[in-house]
């Protein structure tokens, strides 16, 4: 298990091992970097004087195994027919090793500029599929005051639900993916009315439905590693070749990604700002007394923003699995502090603001990796998270007395 | 209550307060507070904007208006609790501007809150020890020895105890404060603000969801207050009150103050009339309120 | 069949294990900033990385003795605490919530980088710094000593002394702190702050005295945890304070022995139940692998946080009246 827990009695290191050399002309190469990533796990090692490395992982399951080529002396490259990065499993034995073998050559070098576009790019995208999430965090946030901490499981579930229509039910992709959202819907209406209704009618504090969230978020993501495993799967179909547009490269599914994006986000602008439910749920945010003496249902109106939630949030996960890309247990997590890091910089319970922070957020993930390890791109959005706090605490969209 | 010192029928008002005539901004012969150009805007909303308003030392003044006129903003604004946009007040002579609230109450000025703040889960003596000024204990490691803390922590003590047997809740000492009555809550929040012996008491909306039973003997209080060479500044809505124990009144509307006054000539100004007959008693200027008011009303169009 | 025998003794070691007082100790932490004032601390495992690594690199990158690196470890979590602190204190309860959990993921994911892998040893972790702790030990037997099912070696009951000594010693401050008027002015924080600030406290001061009080305890946590394991940043996840979290509700959030309680009924059940369903699964009982039967702990502890917090809000030592939700 990667997560806490373990207690003395339990295995103190990892159980699981890669391990390798790399070598070039027959001596021994020191320094080189390799990762292996995979589940939600990531580590690297260097080779060491004998160019031998080796990296313990959580779980006896598959992994991306990538050398990194700029930490190789100059001239020399992986060479032209091996996979790197690479997938690798272990076999009977709790290790696995993994050899690439070195040929000359340069390495095909991108322009900074070039490669700032393409961050760019990824990060609009990683933005868009925040958004999605974030916009429903943000008025589930705005119409029960409750920072709902199992969003992140709303978000694997729209995934996992995919992977198992599609992958392991064997329908279409498309059909699959249509279930996956009405299946995501339902998932915000019982979650509603199993939970969170009843738990209104008590009066339950905010602070106390919060908690209650955290411990619902534990729960479920460890039912989806009951059933589903530990392992990273992919979906169908994923990660085609690239498609260059000018200096940029983006899959033809990352252009669908930002245009489903889109379109839903412009779909729930329209919803929030000309139709009457749109209207009750901006009045009951604002003020929910004020709103139930004017006529309006407020159960209703949260419940539907539940509803709402939930398929934007599954939607989000079936995106954020294609962009990964793969689909396991605890994805969402991974996001989930960037999507309220998103919701926060926004201005909490703002839904415009939500999408602007999704956007700040995506972008400033991706563009990190030029300078930053890409082990560290999630720390500096979290980063930036604490200094908008410090700066401008009602975040950026947000009224001054909302955090009084 | 001390009886002794409690006019119960007629209470002895204090006059001669103001210098020249009484119009909105006048001066005092002794102010303890002056407030000059405060305004405070919520969302393009001028919630406040007092030009300038003096409270007079050792009188009890009110401070009226229709609902959204202001006051409790303004309230908050002098005591800390709140940042005006613009703006200068001193109290006792000494600049308030940009003093945090904790720093204002050390300095004699004490609040009470609108919806009481007793602090339910802490027993009514702790309630009010909590009110003490300077306490030792208080600070963080001499509170690991109770020998520097324990005299005066018994002083703190019977003081509260005979503040709580003068309020008539000294038989509820040990009982959590949330087992008290609306009324009794509002009186161990006075009773809690005497314990710094403040200088200046301001109190929000004293008689808000007191039992009517319990009116007489909260006015004799807030009498009693003066009585002690406190100043009393409040806010009110029940006229009757305000006549009965208030030596000068200040009115606000829309956030400015429209008029100044001992209690009955100004019930006759035709500006505090205007005030109270042309406020839009439905709506709560409450400024964060407002796009909301605004979903709402395109709500009732679209059902039109 | 299954061996109920070893499926007690297991349960019986957790009872004083060093891990126990170690979560112990890290929800007496939580009490202070939660349940006392009113904080809500997410980042308990951010204190605890921050313990374990400043003790390890502290001893094996700078050489330093026991003392200099429990006061190192201290000093880094009391900062830690100010940078939290300052910006969030003046704000909603739930933004401290937000920033603390993504502080102590940043936390993690410094030590888990490669970038520093010469000093936190990378996803590997660190191990090797236990030399200076075990020199002190005044215990010298060879093998194992004790009785019933408490049979451990000289190092391992060395652990466990010093261990609850911390505890204890960490109750008996909280103790004193919480009947001082120290404590009154906090727990008027955690009741009102707006009150409290009315009468001339420094809110702002006393809620960060608090937060530096029980993340100090964290930290002290965060050494005690690492003497019986390896240091393994993954250990240091979000859900290690969930944990904490359940053992605060568990035993009483306002109450002082509460966390104690709470950690060693926590533990003693964990581990019953994780013995039992592990050999319940080898011998055939349910029809699931020994991975999933490790998951359903963490299923049982969501659970169990939902429930204690809808049923039992005060947790079982405290005062039904005086539970620990106000708003």
């Amino acid at each position: 298990m990667a997560e806490a827990g373990s207690t003395g009695t339990d295995s103190e290191e990892y159980e699981y091992f890669f391990l390798g050399n790399v070598q070039y002309e027959d001596e021994p190469l020191e320094g080189v970097e390799i990762t292996v990533e995979g589940g939600g796990f990531k580590a690297s090692a260097e080779t060491d004087a004998d160019g031998k490395w080796r990296i313990g992982v959580p779980e006896k399951a598959s992994y991306k195994v990538t050398l990194d080529e700029d930490t190789l002396p100059k001239g020399v490259i992986v060479a032209e027919d091996e996979e790197n990065p690479r997938t690798a499993e272990f076999g009977l034995t709790n290790t696995k090793s993994v050899n690439f073998f070195l040929g000359e050559g340069t390495r095909q070098t991108v322009s900074f500029f070039d490669q700032l576009l393409n961050r760019l790019a990824n990060g609009v995208n990683f933005g868009l599929l925040l958004a999605l999430a974030a916009i429903g965090l943000s008025l589930i946030y705005g119409t029960t005051g409750l920072s709902n901490f199992a969003h992140s499981e709303m978000i694997t579930f729209g995934a996992l639900m995919l992977l198992t229509f599609s992958s392991d039910l064997g329908f279409p992709v498309w059909i699959a993916i249509i279930i996956a959202l009405l299946l995501s819907l339902g998932l915000g209406w019982s979650l509603d009315g199993v939970i969170w209704k009843p738990l209104r009618r008590r009066g339950v504090g905010v602070i106390q439905l919060m908690i209650v969230s955290i411990g619902l978020s534990l729960a479920m993501r460890y039912t989806y590693q009951f059933f589903y495993g530990g392992a990273t799967r992919q979906l169908p179909g994923a990660s085609p070749a690239d498609l260059q547009l000018g200096p940029i490269s983006l899959s033809w599914i990352d252009l669908v990604s930002m245009g489903v994006s889109v379109v839903v986000l412009l779909g729930v602008a329209f919803l929030l700002m000309r139709t009457r439910i749109g209207k009750a749920t901006r009045a009951v945010a604002d003020n929910a007394s004020l709103a139930a003496t004017s006529g309006i249902d407020v159960d209703r109106v949260i419940r539907i923003v539940w509803v709402l939630g939930a398929g934007l949030a599954g939607l989000s996960g079936i995106l954020w699995a294609y962009y990964r890309p793969g689909v396991s247990w605890d994805m969402g997590f991974q996001i989930l502090l960037l999507v309220f890091a998103a919701v926060t910089l926004g201005g909490l319970g703002t839904a415009f603001g939500a999408l602007i922070g999704s956007l700040i957020v995506g972008i400033f993930v991706e563009l990190s990796t030029l300078w930053l390890p890409s082990d560290m791109k999630f720390v500096s959005a979290l980063v930036v998270l604490i200094l908008v706090l410090l700066f401008r605490p009602q975040g950026i969209l947000g009224r001054r007395e909302r955090i009084g | 209550m001390s009886s002794e010192t409690t006019p119960t029928s007629k209470p002895v008002k204090s006059t001669g307060l103001h210098l020249g005539d009484a119009e909105p901004g006048c001066r005092k012969v002794d102010p303890i507070l002056v407030a000059d150009g405060v305004t405070r805007t919520f969302g393009g909303l001028t919630a406040v904007d007092v030009a300038h308003v003096e409270i007079p030392r050792g009188a009890i003044t009110a401070l009226i208006g229709p609902n959204g006129a202001g006051k409790t903003t303004f309230f908050n604004l002098l005591t800390g609790f709140d940042k005006p946009d613009s703006g200068t007040w001193q109290f006792d002579g000494r600049s308030l501007a940009h003093v945090p609230a904790y720093r204002v109450a050390r300095m004699g000025l004490i609040r009470t809150f609108q919806l009481t703040k007793s602090l339910g889960l802490l027993s009514v003596l702790d309630n009010m020890k909590l009110g003490a000024k300077d306490q030792t204990g208080e600070n963080l490691f001499r509170s690991l020895l109770p020998f520097l803390w324990r005299k005066q922590e018994q002083q703190i003590e019977a003081k509260a105890v005979e503040l709580l047997t003068r309020f008539k809740l000294d038989a509820k000492q040990h009982d959590y404060a949330a087992s008290l009555s609306g009324g009794q809550r509002k009186l161990l929040e006075m009773a809690r603000a005497l314990m710094s012996d403040p200088t200046l008491v301001m109190l929000d909306e004293p008689m808000a969801g007191v039992n009517p039973a319990l009116t007489q003997s909260l006015l004799d209080h807030i009498l009693d207050l003066k009585t002690q060479g406190m100043t009393v500044l409040f806010v009110e809505h029940d006229m009757h009150m305000v006549r009965h124990i208030a030596d000068w009144v200040v009115v606000m509307a829309e956030g400015r103050i429209v008029a100044e006054g001992d209690p009955h000539s100004v019930m006759q100004d035709q500006a505090v009339i205007d005030a109270y007959l042309g406020a839009h008693h439905d709506t709560d200027l409450g400024a964060a309120h407002t796009s909301n008011v605004e979903a709402v009303k395109e709500l009732i169009d679209d059902e039109q | 069949m299954i061996d109920w025998g070893s499926i007690f003794s297991n349960a019986a070691v957790e009872l004083i294990s060093p891990t126990t007082a170690a979560y112990a100790l890290a929800a007496l932490g939580l009490a202070v900033h939660f349940g006392y004032t009113g904080l809500l601390n997410f980042g308990q495992a951010g204190f605890m990385a921050i313990g374990a690594y400043g003790y390890a690199i502290s001893v094996l990158t700078f050489g330093f003795p026991v003392w200099g690196a429990v006061l190192v470890g201290i000093g880094a979590s009391i900062v830690f605490a100010l940078i939290l602190g300052i910006p969030t204190l003046r704000l909603r309860a739930d933004y401290l919530a937000i920033v603390t959990i993504a502080a102590a993921e940043i936390v993690r994911l410094l030590f888990t980088t490669n970038t520093f892998v010469a000093v936190t040893g990378s996803a590997n972790g660190l191990s090797e710094y236990k030399g200076g702790f075990r020199a002190l030990n005044p215990l010298s037997f060879e093998g194992k000593a004790g009785f019933g099912p408490w049979m451990f070696s000289a190092n391992d009951w060395w652990n466990i002394i010093v261990g609850w000594s911390v505890v204890i010693l960490a109750v008996l401050f909280t103790w004193l702190l919480m009947r001082s008027p120290w404590g009154r002015v906090i727990k008027g924080i955690r009741e009102d702050e707006d009150a409290v600030r009315a009468l001339g406290k420094n809110v702002y001061s006393y809620k960060m005295q608090s937060l530096i009080i029980g993340g100090v305890f964290g930290t002290l946590a965060g050494m005690i945890f690492i003497m019986p394991r390896a240091v393994i940043p993954s250990a240091y996840a979000t859900s290690l304070t969930f944990f904490i979290w359940a053992i605060l509700l568990l035993g009483g959030a306002a109450t002082i022995l509460g966390p104690v309680l709470g950690s060693i009924v926590f533990w003693v059940l964990l581990s019953f139940f994780s013995g039992f369903i592990a050999r319940a699964v080898e011998a055939g009982w349910f029809p699931i692998s020994e991975v999933q039967a490790g998951q359903l702990r963490f299923i049982l502890v969501g659970v169990a946080i939902m429930l204690l917090v809808i049923f039992r809000p005060q947790g079982l030592l405290g005062n039904k009246k005086e539970m620990s939700f106000v708003k």
